[in-house]
């Protein structure tokens, strides 16, 4: 998900007023109109993350009695549940790959867009358009490229004789998912580069080529600098989005087969047979850990910059 | 690196656009283009893929010459699969998400950007922190609670909550208030306080302030956010995988997987379905381009 930063308020701290006087009516307005996103909030998102993480230390099936387990969870999650360690394995290489590869040819492209190149129109359009499609349809359409027997990539590559089971090996699926996401999360992480170059102030790179700087240090000693807050919703969008992939292994094989994440085991735990509902919740915790870090380390860096102003 | 070779004083200035091409220009362009049709190449792909029946990609593969070019796909899809169905439920729940979802959110961002409320810094924090959670870390305990909330028969027929628009749509609405409450805050510091200042002179309450006064100048970011939205929910696979179990109630992304046979999957079929579901996005984003890039950058930079 998109986050663009928290712009410092131009006037937050000087237009501060006395308290005000609120009427009754001004009163009820604000408490319903508050209220009503706030519990929803609560209901919806914060009150079953408390929940999950309660229900992590806990055996339950969805229908019997609730019985507290303590930390055996975890234990059997760390220490006797196969496919855990290679769904981490699996979000870690989301992340590298999107962070390592995605981002910054996403950064690449949005720099030789911002450069004023004819036709820039029709790029722009082409490299965004993964964006707007589902993950799933991601997925989907993966399966058409990479399929083994009738694959546009086997196809391309002459290799009939010996066909390539992009897919199916599980020593190579996730690298082809992975460009699948990646083709998504490039013209992503392009649109956002690409709106805060268009916004970095022209006379910086006028100052810094008058002073002999070569296009290369120009860009990255002036103008990425600059960048920062794109940088940290980028940072953060690389992180969630590996961290919540789940819809492209979904539509491709339920994530089995050396497609195992993290959040495909959650899913599975909770609806499929077994229905075991306080070990899914333990491996939620496990991303929520993971998530918050970052979530916090972001609020934190948001603060920092709106207390500078 | 080929857009390395052009003078590097020149290069970095905007002034310097229009001039006459020069090798370095035409690898610039080379290297765009070629990505650019790499980007392109799955979905045209997908499009040639639904055009063509299996048999005959079975035989020849994807990538290879046509022989027969039909829609039938399309109206296999649209008259057994019932397509059309799915794209209903879709905008059931993603109508309504959108418009609850941006009305809840821009008064919780008037309050906090534009009333000054105490605490509106851990409100924005409760909301923006909590649309970065992994979706995963809520899925179990909605699924218990929805399963436990009963509703009258009008409102769904399984009696609960669970396998309803209705827990789709309050989930939907839950989740991305906190994006919108975040990016419209954003939105709303940017907007002069004199305005209201005046208004509140003239006597206006904060209903007034909110609806009249504030809403109108916010017309940009709302439409800008809503296209946005409209795209993710219409997009979203998990919640209703998991909170729906009726077939007939499927949103048209998560419905797409029906499309799979058991033991036998037609993916020229797939195809057509997936470009189906594609369609009303790459519509909405070719004719709203700038709504939907002005959503996905507000506030990220001037403009």
């Amino acid at each position: 998900m998109p986050l663009p930063t928290m712009r410092p308020a131009p006037r937050a701290r000087a237009g501060r007023r006395g308290p005000r006087r609120f009427t009754r009516r001004d009163l009820a307005v604000l408490g319903v109109l508050l209220g009503l996103p706030v519990l929803l909030d609560l209901a919806i998102v914060w009150g079953p993350t408390l929940a999950s993480i309660g229900l992590s230390f806990t055996s339950w099936d969805g229908l019997g009695e609730i019985r507290w387990v303590g930390g055996k969870n975890y234990a059997t999650l760390f220490t006797d549940y196969p496919q855990f360690w290679p769904a981490v394995r699996n979000n870690l290489l989301w992340l590298g790959f999107l962070g390592l590869v995605a981002t910054p040819f996403g950064l690449f492209l949005a720099v030789l867009l911002d450069r004023g190149v004819r036709f820039s129109r029709f790029y722009q359009s082409t490299l965004y358009m993964p964006v707007v499609l589902s993950l799933a349809i991601v997925g989907f359409i993966a399966q058409l490229v990479f399929s083994r027997d009738q694959g546009a990539l086997n196809a391309v590559l002459a290799n009939q004789d010996h066909p390539v089971d992009w897919l199916g090996d599980p020593d190579l699926n996730i690298w082809m998912v992975l460009i699948a996401a990646a083709w998504r999360h490039t013209g992503y992480v392009m649109i956002l580069y690409l709106a805060g170059l268009k916004s970095v102030d022209a006379s910086l790179k006028e100052a810094a080529a008058i002073d002999g700087a070569s296009e290369r240090q120009t860009f990255f000693r002036v103008v990425f600098p600059t960048l920062r807050p794109v940088n940290v919703i980028v940072g953060v969008i690389t992180v969630i989005e590996a961290l919540r992939a789940f819809d492209i292994v979904y539509a491709i094989n339920h994530g089995r087969n050396g497609l195992e994440l993290l959040s495909v085991l959650v899913t599975d735990n909770i609806i499929g047979e077994a229905s075991r509902i306080g070990f899914g919740s333990a491996i939620a915790v496990v991303l929520l850990t993971v998530s918050l870090g970052f979530i916090a380390t972001y609020l934190v860096q948001e603060l920092r910059g709106e207390k500078q102003t | 690196m080929t857009a390395e070779t052009a003078p590097a004083v020149g290069a970095a200035l905007p002034a310097a656009r229009r001039r006459p091409v020069r090798p370095g220009r035409l690898g610039l362009h080379a290297f765009l283009m070629t990505v650019s049709l790499a980007f392109l190449a799955p979905l045209l792909l997908a499009v040639y893929a639904s055009l063509r029946p299996y048999e005959e990609t079975a035989a020849h593969g994807y990538f290879s010459l046509p022989r027969n070019l039909s829609f039938d796909y399309y109206r296999q899809a649209f008259t057994d699969s019932g397509m059309s169905k799915y794209f209903v439920n879709s905008l059931i729940i993603a109508v309504p998400g959108v418009l609850l979802a941006l009305f809840l959110a821009s008064f919780v961002a008037f309050a906090v950007a534009r009333l000054r409320m105490r605490g509106g810094m851990v409100l924005l924090m409760l909301f923006t922190a909590g649309n970065l959670l992994p979706q995963q870390v809520i899925v179990t305990p909605l699924y218990v609670m929805f399963n436990r909330i009963p509703l009258p028969y009008w409102m769904s027929e399984s009696m609960t909550m669970y396998d309803s628009f209705w827990a789709v749509i309050a989930v939907q609405v839950g989740f991305q208030t906190g994006f919108c409450v975040f990016v419209l805050a954003n939105f709303m510091r940017t907007l002069p306080l004199e305005i209201l200042e005046a208004a509140r002179v003239d006597g206006a309450g904060v209903w007034t302030q909110y609806w009249r006064i504030t809403l109108p100048l916010c017309r940009p970011a709302l439409a800008a956010l809503g296209t946005l939205q409209f795209t993710w929910m219409y997009n979203d696979f998990l919640w209703a995988l998991v909170f729906v179990s009726d077939g007939d109630k499927l949103p048209i992304t998560s419905a797409l997987n029906n499309l799979r046979g058991q033991f036998f999957t037609d993916y020229n079929l797939l195809a057509a379905g997936s470009v189906i579901v594609a369609l009303p996005t790459i519509l909405v984003f070719l004719l709203l381009q700038r709504q939907f890039i002005a959503g996905l950058t507000l506030g990220s930079s001037k403009g």
